[in-house]
């Protein structure tokens, strides 16, 4: 993978490629069987899941040593721990003796992991300190331990992890999207993100690239979430119109955006991102003000990313999403509200805005969720074979930075999802 | 889910002027309400103050400071029931069908009210069978209400609803709990 790869680049479609997912991926249409196939979800596993840096949860929710909590990294059970010397390991939770789970609890602060079925100990960081009557091992130590994801990073505390030994660095994988995240930390006072208030756990009997393309498709929100924005008065809408000046911009790697803020600095009203003024939360604007100056204006004009970053995670302004994997058609959806270090008169807003919009009863993404399953439902039809990705394709401009865009409601976003998809899969 | 310590906690006596009976066929109005989606009929059992909460990991988390599935003020259950009128809440739209039972009804004690005055707590279990495309689905949990004497009849200003799996992923709950 290199992170100049042409940006709506077709798949090589040689015919020396002997991969199953080549002859199904056009530059303005896929295949319906990409969301249906179980041999392909089989190669996806490891492919992507299993090879590529996938986002895993926030260095927030093992704020101190010892912490740990459980997590999905495709279907593997993970436990993010964080050790004495304040280094994040994720573990499998798996023993190395009998392969019990070692683990049961859903989170919790214990520097050792011990093995309910035979005793066997753990340290944090996946190493074996001991098992019970020794002499059966003819010696105490044994050069067994818990399996580890080898390559673990992150980003602003955003914890990704690799199963690949080698490959990409995280940073080259996040390429532009790194930008993003960048932009949301920004908003805190204190320039850290914390994602602190639990997740919501969402099954959703969908492929997962379905939510993966969704999460920047502009052209649905004024219908799938119609409903909301007329009973609400949302200013939300006009965001993802024909006539709105927002572009959908494919960041590379498979990360796309969409990126409101031409239509917010038409606007150019402090906090209308995030839906109120700045009288309403006075605290935190003076102390943006006072940390950025003359640059806080824009900052707090242009407000929080749209980001879908390949293949998990997704950052819908004041919401964290993580996309986890359960079968061909089948995937949960983790949500929680994003918490700024330093804005408490945001966060608890924060909070129950995104309490009343994601999760299973969300007034937004209940329907999104409805959406991928009703998605799920059709394309099991044998007609017409091909979903149409070609929205917007005519207009595709590039930006002043090289990257390619389209307007608000255009596919660009997609395309830079298969084309990155598309590469993953053909690698041997 | 709840311990008999964490139902006394607050509680007073059961106030005077409740009978069980009533409080009975309250609840079961409000179910049935609930089952066969008759919005306006729900939302007038509503006090002013109404808090209809859905918690989701562990029920005595802070909805403040934490993720709920739901935490509707009376403000955001009219929104809720406003968006469901439309007909294009797509996650209620076809509607599930539902029914509901409603057992091992307690009267709980009294809780002292924002607003002033005491509310009877009930407690109660439930199973809420929905069909939908998708499939059925069995939803089960303990449910908390709090109910207010108001013109004579009975009005609910609470409602908390604490699935048995609330610990796990869930699939979409469109209907009302």
């Amino acid at each position: 993978m290199t992170s100049r790869m042409t940006d709506v680049e077709p798949p090589n479609l040689g015919v020396q490629s002997n991969s199953r997912v080549a002859p199904l991926i056009k530059q303005d249409k896929v295949h319906g069987s990409l969301y249906t196939d179980p041999a392909i979800f089989a190669d996806e596993l490891q492919k992507i899941w299993y090879r590529s840096w996938v986002f895993v949860g926030h260095e927030s929710e093992v704020a101190q040593p010892g912490d740990y909590v459980r997590k999905r990294l495709g279907l593997q059970d993970v436990i993010m721990t964080r050790d004495r010397d304040g280094g994040v390991h994720l573990l499998l939770n798996r023993c190395a003796h009998r392969g019990n789970q070692v683990c049961d609890d859903a989170k919790g602060n214990s520097a050792t992991f011990r093995c309910p079925y035979h005793g066997w100990t753990y340290r944090n960081t996946g190493e074996l300190i001991g098992f019970p009557f020794f002499k059966g091992y003819n010696g105490r130590k044994l050069d067994l331990a818990m399996g580890r994801v080898p390559r673990v990073d992150s980003y602003h505390g955003f914890v990704f992890g690799s199963f690949a030994e080698e490959g990409p660095s995280l940073t080259e994988h996040l390429g532009a999207a790194a930008g993003e995240i960048d932009r949301l930390v920004r908003l805190s006072p204190q320039g850290r993100v914390e994602l602190t208030a639990g997740w919501l756990q969402h099954e959703t009997g969908a492929n997962w690239k379905l939510l993966a393309e969704n999460e920047t498709d502009g052209y649905h929100p004024q219908f799938v979430h119609g409903s909301i924005f007329g009973v609400t008065g949302s200013t939300i809408g006009p965001l993802y119109s024909d006539a709105s000046t927002a572009v959908t911009r494919n960041l590379r790697n498979g990360h796309s955006e969409n990126d409101l803020r031409p239509e917010f600095r038409k606007f150019a009203e402090p906090m209308r991102w995030f839906g109120t003024t700045e009288e309403r939360v006075p605290n935190y604007v003076a102390a943006m003000r006072e940390l950025h100056g003359d640059a806080a204006d824009q900052i707090l004009i242009e407000g929080a990313p749209h980001v879908m970053i390949f293949p998990n995670l997704f950052i819908a302004e004041i919401q964290v999403f993580n996309i986890q994997p359960v079968s061909v058609n089948q995937c949960i959806q983790y949500s929680t509200a994003v918490q700024l270090a330093g804005a408490p008169e945001l966060n608890k807003r924060m909070v129950s805005q995104c309490v009343g919009s994601v999760g299973p009863a969300g007034m937004l993404l209940a329907d999104d969720t409805e959406m991928y399953e009703r998605n799920q439902l059709g394309i099991e039809s044998l007609q017409p074979e091909w979903l149409d990705v070609r929205r917007g394709l005519h207009r595709e401009r590039v930006d002043d930075n090289g990257f390619t865009i389209g307007s608000a409601t255009d596919e660009t976003g997609m395309r830079g999802f298969w084309s990155h998809y598309a590469s993953l899969m053909e690698a041997p | 889910m709840t311990s008999p310590t964490k139902v006394a906690e607050g509680l007073t006596t059961v106030p005077d002027g409740y009978d069980v009976r009533e409080v009975e066929q309250f609840l079961y109005r409000e179910a049935r309400f609930a089952d066969e989606s008759d919005y306006d009929s729900w939302e007038a059992l509503w006090t002013d103050d109404a808090l209809y909460w859905v918690p989701a990991g562990h029920e005595s988390a802070d909805p403040m400071q934490q993720m709920s599935v739901i935490y509707d003020n009376r403000n955001r259950i009219s929104t809720r029931l406003k968006q469901l009128r439309t007909g294009r809440r797509y996650a209620q739209a076809p509607q599930s069908n539902l029914r509901r039972l409603i057992s091992n009804i307690e009267l709980l004690g009294g809780r002292a009210a924002s607003a002033g005055g005491t509310d009877l707590e009930v407690g109660a279990n439930f199973l809420v069978l929905e069909s939908r495309a998708r499939g059925n689905h069995l939803w089960g949990g303990r449910v908390t209400y709090r109910l207010r004497r108001v013109d004579g009849g009975l009005q609910m200003s609470y409602k908390k609803v604490v699935l048995v799996d609330s610990d796990k992923p869930i699939p979409t709950m469109g209907f009302l709990i």
